[in-house]
């Protein structure tokens, strides 16, 4: 929120300079985001008298001699028409900031710097400047929008510098005001802060007004949704007289950037930003049937908005509607029509408390927002909009804009306005903060901020003002304590009457890491991806309308269609970084993620969807294969001390001869294979790319089995190397499983050799293993193993038609 | 009968010949053969001599073998000194051909890292987790009433409008803040409660120092008596360790509808010390957390007695920690799998 330093100090005694003023704002909780000067763009500007001004012939120009207290007169070169001998006007000197200017002389195009130069052949040390060039209108300083030289006043003084004399040095503070203290969203609330911190007298705003005993006759106001409006006033102006506001009204106006408009819409802008009550002027020629009536609108109901654009309504949209019809959506905008003229003679003015959520919730529904949207959407509280109207009305008066009637109507739920008792242990208030502030601190602090405490004893009792609706109990007084108090008297504790808790990762959250540490010792980087994608990912990878990886859940308000869908699957993602990569010029890499994929129970959502954690790896570049993927998926199985099986299988965006499911306990958890050219071609991948993903969550009931010690073997392991010949179709995985079943005493089977060609014949290869035999119960004698491997061939042959290799 | 006389000059002889062909050998193998010429059992020219001990006189027998003996002694030893050298010379031969560049570069040894959120997630919950602090993870689809109303937000209040947050369905959403954790925990268990609650967060935000989601690690202590001095004093000691030793904190008043009174926290810059730089915008301060004392109505929401307990909560943004820490200048970075940045972060 703006707060300009010249208004504030209406309101409030500011004894500290304004960098002090800012600290200790931020110190009770008021952030300044930024603090500026209006002129901030403008320097080396100062007032300068022409001494002489002659015409340059053939042009619009005069070349003067101006004395700008330099102490030299400057020959200056200047178009406009209104440059005269004796005149003062703003100077700016080599090396002076002003704004540039379309040719119009009116729209600024951005900030210059003015040197030295010719014009014509004249030399030109400097520029007579407009008003515009300095970043004035007439709003801020009389005189400032004329299209020519900026006329400054007679007695001003040559060589001074010009923000002085036309308010360009205002400091304006743009101050964040959190969301519990709606009180603070205006000037004045930010004074009675000010007031508070710096222990200095507080001004109010003049608020007496005298009513003529003229009334407005049988004219009623009803509220029908008191929950939506619980406090409704409106009073009755006539004999009104629309004029221009006077120019401290505008300039204020202006530094917040409010166009003037006339004198009656100007009041209701002019208390909006004092005290922070959106204001509304019914001119009463509009007002038929004598009456305002505050109702809920009717289903399908429409108004036409003061901006002539046409809203359809729900019963959940609040009107303001005279007899016969709706002349204003509640706290958002007038409707069409219904607003202030040059001709209005009479207005009723409405000043009314509007529940925030309503507003906020209508106003984000119909997509219309207006200053006093904004304002409502933040909470206005009833003290405000009962001071707000009697300020009006001085208003009114001050500026003699009308006449003030003894018509006025207060339709309230029977809120106070008064202040409300608190009652609060001090020692309460202090062990919220875990130090003990002397009763006197608490004393002063609480006086200071108008809560006017008396302490007796361990008692302490406050009167709460209306406006400050965030307090409710003594952490609130806690908390408006230690903020004038200061946060640096709060120590540095450790918990002394806390008991000893023993705190952890569980087994899950241990298991998890041990998998990322094991990963990255494979070489594979840790990424992160959104919790949500695109449907153009399922588009990528294939899947069918039908797959389950469909069937996602949607956001309802996503930042884009990119975002919009819940993942369920890893894969898409990893397929992009993988491409991402090759695009960067990372060439190869492995990539691992564990995060959720969401599968929802139900569509849309009525209970909790499963997140189910997943592993997913991505692997790319020349040096990788299916098989170093599966030794990722290997490393997987180990750390978890599991054993996966392996299957050939088909998935949507993968190769369909170099994809495998992945097994555990005969239940499918995940697959691994290599992306498909279509899809490399789609994301323009100049290398292969494999991706694997593994539900996690179906192998927690693994994690942190015990591994049992098995001992070492108590007699002599044997090893035999079986070159074999068989179909080029056998598997190898086939070859295992045979020899495996062969013999119990077969306790690892290893391929080490493939080969292919002569002079094996054609539509065959030959495979090479090394099968291990471990005893059992007794050493192996001299021939056993040889039996063994005579049964495995044997079976091999039967099985596979598989020979040995002579 | 032979001469003994002529035998042993040939001695002589043979050691001459062995000196003077000792010069010409160049490797070990010559040397192998030399020697063999003169010591093999059969055709060795001193295993010769030895052979005539049959033909010389019985009186002599004694005095010639000595010398013959002798004489094989000092050849073996000659030899085994010249094997010693030349296969020393070798050897330096040898390592002189292996000679490398050992400025080619090094052959790649491959890891990977943990992503940074992670690094900053582990450490973080190294010290609380050292403090007594479980770990609780919440879910990231959550419902209204965690993520806002049990948390004191109720349905009108202004705070919501501090947050974007995406919907699911009118009651569910994706939770803006890992405080929705709080609830689940407290509604779980009684005091003693020491959490934290690692995890994604989700606001309808998008720009170079905002992403839709990010990492938040809620924490949260409820016990007898704990007040805003103790979560000052865990703060600066939980920052000391991450920061450095020398940092400071420094609180200052804030908003959030589940704590009252609710504080900022800001670390002194590690960077300058709080003189005031680029990184502190000159401030000498760097927000990093918000925080505050539990608001009674959260306690109550829970079935938690607010007369008997008291608790504090914060807040903190993993990206946040991990940009300040690593020098990271856009949040969108993280969320790339850009091997490029993934591989400068080991820590």
């Amino acid at each position: 929120m703006l707060v300009p330093l010249s208004w504030l100090k209406e309101y409030v005694d500011i004894n500290v300079t304004p960098e002090v003023l800012e600290e200790k704002l931020f110190s009770c909780g008021f952030e300044v985001e930024e603090r500026y000067e209006l002129g901030r763009d403008i320097s080396g500007v100062v007032v300068g008298e022409v001494v002489e001004c002659e015409p340059i012939p053939d042009t619009h120009l005069h070349v003067c001699k101006v004395d700008a207290g330099t102490g030299e007169l400057l020959q200056i070169c200047c178009g406009a028409d209104n440059v005269h001998a004796g005149g003062k006007f703003p100077v700016a000197l080599h090396g002076a900031q002003v704004y540039a200017t379309a040719k119009d002389h009116v729209t600024i195009e951005g900030v210059m710097t003015i040197k030295k130069g010719k014009l014509r052949g004249y030399e030109s040390n400097g520029m007579l400047c407009s008003g515009v060039e300095l970043g004035l209108n007439e709003n801020l300083y009389p005189g400032a929008g004329y299209n020519g030289l900026l006329v400054l006043p007679a007695d001003a003084k040559v060589g001074e510098d010009v923000k002085v004399i036309t308010g360009l040095d205002e400091q304006i503070f743009d101050i964040a005001i959190t969301a519990n203290r709606p009180d603070c969203q205006s000037i004045f609330g930010i004074a009675r802060e000010v007031a508070a911190v710096l222990g200095t007298e507080l001004h109010e705003p003049a608020l007496d007004f005298h009513p003529t005993e003229v009334v407005k006759e049988g004219f009623n106001v009803t509220v029908d949704a008191p929950d939506l409006c619980p406090r409704y006033s409106a009073h009755y102006v006539y004999d009104v007289n629309i004029a221009e506001s006077p120019a401290w009204m505008r300039r204020r106006l202006a530094l917040l950037g409010n166009n003037s408009i006339s004198n009656i819409v100007d009041i209701t802008n002019y208390v909006l930003r004092e005290l922070g009550q959106p204001l509304h002027a019914f001119d009463c020629d509009y007002l038929e049937g004598n009456a305002i009536h505050v109702r809920r609108a009717a289903e399908g109901e429409k108004i036409v908005t003061l901006d002539e654009k046409e809203f359809t309504l729900t019963e959940n949209n609040l009107l303001i509607c005279d007899g016969r019809k709706a002349v204003a959506l509640a706290g958002i905008m007038g409707g069409l029509n219904s607003g202030i003229r040059e001709t209005t003679k009479e207005v009723m003015f409405e000043s009314a408390k509007f529940a925030r959520d309503n507003i906020r919730k209508s106003s984000r529904a119909l997509g219309q927002t207006s200053d006093a949207s904004q304002r409502y959407s933040k909470g206005v509280d009833e003290y405000a909009t009962v001071m707000a109207m009697k300020r009006v009305l001085h208003l009114i008066e001050e500026l003699g804009a009308g006449k003030v009637s003894s018509t006025h109507f207060d339709v309230n739920t029977g809120n106070s306005v008064e202040p409300s008792r608190m009652k609060a242990s001090i020692e309460k208030v202090n062990s919220v903060l875990g130090i003990t502030v002397p009763d006197e601190e608490i004393k002063r602090i609480l006086t200071g901020l108008n809560f006017q405490p008396e302490i007796n004893g361990d008692e302490l009792t406050i009167q709460v003002p209306a406006y400050r609706e965030d307090m409710e109990d003594y952490p609130d007084i806690a908390e408006e304590v230690i903020r004038m108090y200061g946060y640096d008297h709060i120590k540095d504790t450790f918990m002394p009457t806390a008991k000893v808790t023993i705190g952890g990762l569980n087994l899950i959250q241990k298991t998890t890491l041990k998998l990322k540490r094991s990963l990255c010792a494979v070489g594979a980087f840790e990424g992160m991806h959104y919790s949500f994608f695109s449907p153009a990912d399922l588009d990528l990878m294939e899947y069918p309308e039908d797959a389950p990886e469909r069937h996602a859940i949607e956001l309802i308000n996503p930042i884009n269609r990119d975002l919009s869908l819940m993942r369920t699957t890893l894969a898409p993602q990893m397929v992009h970084a993988i491409a991402r990569n090759m695009k960067r010029g990372t060439f190869e890499g492995r990539i691992f993620e564990i995060g959720n994929r969401f599968i929802p129970k139900d569509l849309p959502l009525t209970e909790y969807p499963d997140e189910r954690e997943t592993l997913a790896a991505g692997v790319f570049g020349e040096n990788e294969s299916f098989f170093t993927l599966k030794g990722i998926a290997e490393t997987v199985a180990g750390v978890l001390e599991l054993t996966f099986d392996y299957a050939p299988c088909q998935k949507p965006g993968l190769h369909p001869y170099q994809t495998a499911s992945i097994s555990f306990d005969g239940k499918e958890i995940g697959y691994l294979g290599r992306i498909s050219y279509e899809v490399m071609q789609k994301e323009d991948m100049r290398f292969p790319g494999y991706v694997m993903e593994l539900d996690l969550a179906s192998l927690y009931a693994q994690y942190g089995k015990a591994k049992v010690f098995q001992p070492l073997p108590k007699y002599a392991i044997e090893k035999r190397d079986l070159a074999l010949i068989m179909e080029k179709t056998v598997t190898c995985g086939e070859v295992e499983q045979v020899i495996k079943s062969a013999c119990p005493f077969v306790t690892d089977v290893k391929l080490f050799d493939v080969y292919e060609g002569a002079p094996i014949p054609p539509s065959k290869k030959s495979m090479a293993f090394t099968v291990t035999f471990t005893p059992k119960e007794e050493e192996f004698g001299s021939d056993t193993v040889d039996g063994y491997v005579k049964k495995i061939l044997k079976n091999l042959n039967y099985h596979l038609a598989i020979e040995l290799r002579s | 009968m032979q001469d003994v006389n002529e035998l042993l000059s040939r001695i002589n002889e043979i050691k001459e010949e062995i000196h003077a062909g000792a010069a010409d050998l160049k490797t070990s193998k010559n040397v192998y053969e030399f020697k063999k010429t003169f010591l093999d059992s059969k055709q060795g020219k001193i295993s010769a001599l030895m052979k005539e001990m049959r033909s010389i006189p019985k009186e002599q027998k004694q005095e010639f073998g000595k010398n013959v003996n002798a004489a094989k002694e000092w050849a073996l030893g000659f030899f085994d000194e010249l094997d010693q050298k030349m296969k020393a010379r070798e050897l330096q031969l040898r390592y002189e051909s292996e000679k490398i560049d050992i400025t080619m570069p090094a052959e790649k040894v491959t890891y990977g890292n943990l992503h940074p959120i992670t690094s900053v997630r582990n450490q973080l919950s190294d010290i609380f987790v050292s403090m007594g602090f479980e770990v609780f993870e919440g879910t990231e689809i959550e419902t209204d009433y965690y993520n806002f109303t049990a948390l004191n937000t109720p349905d009108d209040h202004p705070a919501r409008d501090m947050q974007d947050t995406f919907y699911l369905s009118p009651e569910f959403l994706l939770r803006t803040q890992t405080s929705a954790a709080q609830i689940h925990v407290m509604e779980k268990k009684q005091p003693p409660i020491k959490i934290i609650s690692p995890g994604k967060v989700f606001r309808s935000d998008d720009d170079a120092t905002h992403s839709p989601m990010f990492s938040q690690m809620e924490g949260l202590v409820v016990d007898k008596g704990i007040s805003l001095c103790d979560l000052k004093g865990m703060l600066t000691m939980v920052s000391q360790q991450i920061f450095g030793e020398e940092t400071k904190t420094r609180l200052r008043p804030s908003y959030f509808p589940f704590t009252e009174p609710s504080v900022e926290v800001d670390v002194s810059c590690f960077q300058c010390g709080g003189a005031g730089c680029k990184l502190c915008k000159g401030t000498g301060w760097i927000e990093v957390l918000g925080a505050g004392v539990v608001n009674k109505k959260v306690l109550e929401n829970c079935g938690i007695d607010s007369n008997e307990y008291s608790g504090f909560a914060f807040g903190l943004g993993l990206e946040r920690i991990a940009m300040l820490k690593y020098g990271i200048n856009n949040i969108k970075m993280l969320f790339e799998s850009d091997l490029r940045v993934l591989d400068q972060i080991d820590d």
